[in-house]
């Protein structure tokens, strides 16, 4: 159970590298990792000799089914010059790659190792709309799918819930869509760069081209309701409440506390770090929240020793933009109910008391499902060490952040705080 | 009671015959759907089948327009969206199951809370042919 449990030996993050996401025919997975990595060599600011990694751990959900491949953890130790270390690959969905940050911390924390690679890599878009889809089903419980439930539905399913519980509608996911979009075009290696008022612009010119009739929505709403701009795919979700399909990888430089200052005067450290496991649909406790989030919140703030009002800002898992108002309120960001109203309020916005997904989240960086939870690290050590360029987070010292990543339908999830000292 | 071991397969076999069954635990009586090998109140091991009622309301649902590959072969696309939810039983467990006999291509028809009944519906031919549940408005 959740208790004050503190690891033995503390862990620095010191380097930090992630590659561009998209959807790219002429990248593969080694090659985004090979991105990845040589940012992060760059990014170590005393310099980091690669010999002295002594073990990586790589998240990755299912290149098995997406490019044929299994087997990546000895692929990526090869690509990086650091066979025969020891590597490891974690699958925990689309939590993959903080599970492989998790481990990296143990095992640092153990005393077994000092310096650990850890990361993800997801390369999705070789595959149809329909075959990433049927792959990402794997990762739902084996009833959902027998009863025709797809992601977006079980997604689809907790709104309904939230809508009926709380009152609040689909203006409601409409303004997590927005504000995510107000983020994506200070986002350079982010899928998708443009606000939704950018994209009602591009529509309406592309008729006007065509010699169609012009959209006349007034505002982002207005063209949001309308199916023709933004169509169901699983009523109450639609097409822009859901992530794209991406292409991506990601690491972090994990190293043991007392060596932290050896590679940078600015490292930043793991204060607290959690994870939770939850059940179908025809278990789950409750449809407006997620058992393993709480299992994960209660572990890392009983580890840090953290309230969630110290918490200065976050990236959430917002695979859909229900999950992001759910997530906010497991954490105690949010009163249970309240997000919805909080989001309405401007509150998650980057200038907000709380901002939430500074990067544009999954919903606009994009969402290689294994490169996901350390790309949400990525952006914390970005915004903690003011390096963020033009969405750092304005007008606040910043010294903790904290990022929340989820697998399947809630299946796994993690927790993890860090800290700028 | 039943012989068939407390598995999924026989789980399913019982739907092909019409029947909604759980496992109840010999230990402390709690019923659980879809059955469970081992209770995870009292960690007792051993379980019997216990048949379902299969009447509850409607907890939760969502209606699809992108549909997986085994949907579309019966005939469901954009244009012909289908409804699939979760039921709370009125026993106490939960079944996420398909919903018809409500209007998925107006899904804010479709009341939370509105009583229903299990049915089972035969599809496919000869070695395709299938029975799965579904609910519909009591
Ligand atoms: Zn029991």
């Amino acid at each position: 159970m959740a208790g004050k449990r503190k690891i033995g030996r503390g862990v620095a993050i010191v380097g930090a590298g992630m590659s561009r996401f998209g959807m790219f025919q002429d990248k593969d997975s080694k090659d985004l990792f090979a991105e990845a990595f040589r940012e992060l060599l760059e990014s170590v600011d005393k310099g980091l000799d690669p010999r002295d990694i002594q073990a990586i751990w790589i998240g990755n959900f299912s290149n098995d089914f997406f490019v044929h491949q299994a087997h990546w953890g000895p692929i990526i130790a090869d690509l990086t010059g650091l066979a025969p270390r020891a590597v490891t690959r974690t699958e925990g969905a689309c939590a993959s790659s903080t599970l492989a940050v998790r481990d990296g911390i143990m095992a640092i924390a153990s005393g077994m190792y000092d310096i650990v690679l850890a990361g993800g890599v997801e390369e999705m878009s070789k595959r149809t709309t329909e075959e990433v889809t049927e792959g990402l089903a794997l990762a739902t419980s084996p009833y959902e799918g027998a009863a025709g439930f797809t992601f977006p539905g079980v997604f689809g399913a907790l709104a309904n819930a939230y809508f009926h519980k709380y009152g609040a509608s689909r203006e409601h996911l409409m303004n997590v869509t927005i504000k995510s979009h107000e983020n994506a075009p200070l986002n350079p290696k982010g899928q998708f760069r443009q606000t939704i008022r950018d994209l009602m612009e591009a529509r309406k010119e592309k008729a006007r081209q065509k010699g169609l009739p012009v959209p006349d929505w007034s505002d982002e709403k207005e063209a949001l309701f309308d199916p023709s701009f933004n169509p169901p795919v699983a009523w109450p979700m639609h097409l822009f409440d859901c992530c794209p399909i991406s292409d991506g990888a990601s690491c972090v430089l994990l190293v043991a506390e007392e060596l932290a200052k050896s590679f940078t005067d600015d490292p930043i450290y793991v204060v607290g770090f959690g994870q939770g496991s939850g059940r179908g649909l025809h278990a789950c406790p409750s449809f407006t929240s997620f058992e393993a989030n709480r299992q994960a919140a209660a572990e890392a703030y009983g580890m840090s020793g953290l309230k969630p009002e110290d918490v200065q800002f976050a990236e959430v898992h917002d695979c859909f933009s229900i999950a992001e108002l759910i997530h906010i309120e497991d954490l105690g960001f949010f009163g249970e109910g309240e997000a919805y109203k909080a989001v309405a309020e401007g509150e998650t916005r980057r200038e907000g008391r709380m901002p939430i997904n500074t990067s544009g989240g999954l919903k606009c960086k994009g969402h290689p499902v294994g490169a996901t939870g350390v790309a949400q690290m990525y952006e914390v050590w970005k915004q903690l060490r003011g390096e963020a360029g033009e969405r750092q987070i304005p007008g606040r010292d910043l010294y903790i952040g904290a990022t929340q990543n989820l697998g399947g339908t809630g299946g796994t999830c993690t927790f993890t705080i860090f800290e700028r000292r | 009671m039943e012989e068939r071991p407390i598995s999924d397969i026989s789980y399913r076999k019982f739907i092909e015959e019409g029947k909604l069954m759980g496992s109840r635990c010999r230990g402390c009586g709690k019923i659980y759907h879809p059955p469970r090998h081992l209770c995870e109140d009292c960690f007792g091991t051993e379980m019997e089948w216990h048949e379902l009622k299969g009447e509850g309301e409607l907890t939760t649902y969502t209606c699809i327009f992108v549909v997986p590959p085994y949907m579309a072969e019966e005939g469901y696309g954009r244009e012909n969206p289908y409804c699939t939810g979760v039921v709370t039983l009125s026993e106490g467990p939960r079944v996420v199951a398909r919903i018809e006999g409500v209007d998925a291509k107006n899904p804010e028809s479709i009341r939370i809370g509105m009583p229903v009944k299990a049915v089972f519906n035969r599809v496919g031919e000869g070695e395709k042919a299938r029975t799965y549940l579904a609910f519909r408005p009591a």
